[in-house]
């Protein structure tokens, strides 16, 4: 089986600073990572791949740093990175996002025929989750997302029975091969790396590409030219003005909050069962 | 793309088994004030397998139109399948403004159709507007971990689209006299084509009665010191038959499960009482809790930011405000030999 997973260099969110004078992210304050849910989805293709056999690609839209991710998902256990970087593909949104990396998997797809692909849930600096299922249209493969299980891969029928996580609980689903998963946390555990994998990610070189590497683009569909949505203004959220503040002692304070929950016969009414 | 062409706000109804998303009512509500704004009908987008009786309910929220595809394989959501029907009904009746929840379900048609339609859709959106010189949907979203919020515009595509945070929006009171027209269109759909198939859903009831049906909250923060003190919450909540959540910081503790963590990356709720307990009250926290009915806010820095949001402040240390509470509550409950219960 050939599984290809696509891979977001973004800011490590956790660790970021605001600016507290122009509210905006103070990128340079956080470290360049792999998206965590990428992470997920990079581990479970090598779980798959050592299941059943087969090869783990990975690929990336990004600036050239952003080789640093594709060694961290070969440290994971991938057989092959591809970064495609380009001034062509900056400023693009989801959609256009989706239809570069759909040419990048075509391309792939020339190399060795794809059979799965697997997308993080979303990037944690953009939390669309849109990307993912933008490509599978564009490959007219179906979609599967919010995947927390894969339960089994039935080869010899093409297919994969997943767990797909709903807003209360989650249902199965079987779908046909080739398809596209985007993965939820819960779908496996990162493994630390095995030392093997630390020195072939040391010395791997990714395949770079850029837009004149790929074949049939669309160039009015890359980058910013390729994108509908912009940015019209960004603001900080309404104050909301507070309520009523409680004086007096702890003990006081306790009084006049319970007189006030009481009065508020229409929420919160005490039912004398006996 | 002649814009002009383009009229109309729609809402995707999400149906399970025959019922009505929340969300999906709370956007009929938010999609009424866009409509309104642009002087248009707003219709709602009803596919299913046996839907037709919800129809009325969709016009009893705030509906004028609902559009129909009833068909046996509509009956669980698919993306291939739902996508087709929205895809078609939206290219021959070309809406301007099209909006989803943002659950999975709704997340996952939108991305499918916003790739087909090749427009612009905007992410978890939280505030929605109208431009109305230029006539343009403003869709705005917490961005940059939610300290700042952005406005998206989708200029040049239709329909301008977006994805809405479920309990941001608020539902209409239901209006049985109101009447809607119902237009009903067929699909060419066949099992056999579909690459996808929904074998078993399984609910899970626990989950949701913990925090998202709660009718009280208590919800601590890292104030709370340790996990010991933390339990002090537990005894609030069983003297008033209450839900335990937290904030980021208590779950990255290991004091809570993920699942019960409230906020921008958590559950956002809207309970009748909540209780914020030595927690700051982060933009990313109230964003998943502010629009709860009463706010009452426990809190020893009288200039903690969970103030600004609450309906009742008490400035005071959590550990002698909690006991204090608890022993109030379990009194009235001995006193009167009753249960407190919530409308
Ligand atoms: C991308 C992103 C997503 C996030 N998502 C979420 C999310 O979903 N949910 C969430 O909650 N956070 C989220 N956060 C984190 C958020 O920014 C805050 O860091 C977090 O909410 C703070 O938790 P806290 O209020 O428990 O702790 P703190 O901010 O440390 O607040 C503790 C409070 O307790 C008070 N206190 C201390 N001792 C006592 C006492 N004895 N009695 C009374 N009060 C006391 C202090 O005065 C203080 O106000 C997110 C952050 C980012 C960047």
């Amino acid at each position: 089986m050939h599984i290809v997973v696509c891979v977001k260099q973004v800011p490590d969110t956790k660790i970021i600073k605001i600016n507290p004078k122009t509210n905006t992210l103070d990128r340079r304050s956080a470290p360049a990572i792999l998206n965590p849910y990428d992470a997920h989805a990079v581990q479970e293709a090598v779980r798959l791949k050592k299941l059943v056999g087969g090869t783990v690609s990975v690929v990336s839209m990004g600036p050239p740093q952003a080789t640093a991710i594709i060694k961290k998902s070969v440290e994971i256990g991938a057989d092959e990175g591809y970064l495609i970087s380009d001034r062509a593909f900056a400023g693009a949104d989801t959609l256009a996002t989706s239809y570069a990396l759909s040419k990048a998997l075509e391309r792939i797809a020339k190399i060795k025929p794809i059979d799965m692909v697997i997308c993080g849930k979303h990037a944690i600096d953009g939390d669309t989750g849109q990307v993912g299922p933008g490509i599978a249209r564009r490959l007219d493969i179906p979609p599967v997302t919010n995947v927390i299980e894969v339960t089994e891969v039935i080869e010899k029928d093409k297919k994969v029975v997943i767990k797909r996580k709903l807003t209360s609980g989650y249902e199965i689903i079987q779908a046909q091969l080739p398809c596209l998963l985007t993965v939820e946390k819960e779908i496996n555990e990162v493994e630390y790396s095995p030392l093997p994998n630390m020195i072939r990610a040391a010395k791997y070189e990714s395949i770079i590409w850029t837009v004149a590497d790929l074949e049939n683009v669309d160039k009015v569909q890359l980058g910013l030219k390729g994108s509908p949505t912009i940015v019209g203004k960004m603001f900080s959220p309404p104050k909301p003005e507070g309520g009523i503040r409680l004086e007096g002692t702890a003990n006081e304070q306790v009084n006049k909050l319970m007189d006030l929950l009481m009065e508020k016969k229409e929420l919160f009414t005490l039912q004398t069962t006996k | 793309m002649n814009l002009s062409e383009y009229q109309g706000v729609w809402v995707f109804i999400e149906q399970n088994e025959g019922e009505i998303e929340g969300v999906s009512l709370e956007l009929l509500g938010a999609g009424r004030t866009l409509a309104d704004k642009l002087e248009v009908p707003l219709a709602g987008v009803l596919l299913g397998d046996g839907v037709r009786s919800l129809a009325n309910q969709v016009v009893y929220y705030g509906a004028d139109e609902v559009y129909i595809i009833d068909h046996p394989v509509l009956k669980d959501y698919r993306t291939e399948s739902y996508m087709k029907g929205v895809i078609e009904l939206a290219e021959k009746y070309k809406p301007e403004i099209f909006l989803y929840g943002a659950t999975p379900n709704g997340k996952d048609l939108a991305s499918a159709v916003a790739t087909d339609l090749s427009t612009g859709l905007t992410a978890d959106t939280t505030m929605l507007d109208i431009d109305l010189e230029n006539r343009l949907f403003e869709a705005s979203r917490p961005a940059f971990g939610g300290n700042i919020m952005a406005t998206i515009l989708c200029k040049k595509h239709r329909p301008q689209m977006a994805t809405v945070r479920p309990k941001v929006m608020k539902a209409l009171e239901v209006d049985h006299t109101r009447i809607g027209k119902i237009i009903e269109e067929t699909i060419s759909l066949k099992e056999e084509d579909m690459r996808t198939k929904v074998i078993q859903i399984v609910k899970d009831v626990s989950k949701k009665a913990n925090l998202a049906d709660a009718h009280v909250i208590i919800c601590g923060g890292k104030g709370m010191g340790d996990l010991q003190n933390f339990q002090l919450l537990y005894s609030l909540a069983d003297s008033i038959g209450a839900s335990v959540g937290g904030t980021r910081d208590v779950v990255e503790a290991g004091w809570l499960p993920h699942h019960l963590q409230i906020g921008q990356t958590g559950e956002t709720v809207t309970p009748k009482i909540y209780f914020a307990v030595g927690l700051s009250g982060a933009i990313q926290h109230t964003v998943g809790m502010k629009n709860s009915e009463i706010i009452i806010a426990i809190n020893k820095d009288p200039n903690a930011p969970i103030f600004d949001v609450a309906t009742y402040g008490i400035v005071g240390d959590a550990m002698e405000i909690l006991p204090k509470l608890i022993e109030q509550f379990n009194e009235l409950k001995n006193h009167t030999g009753g249960e407190l219960s919530y409308v």
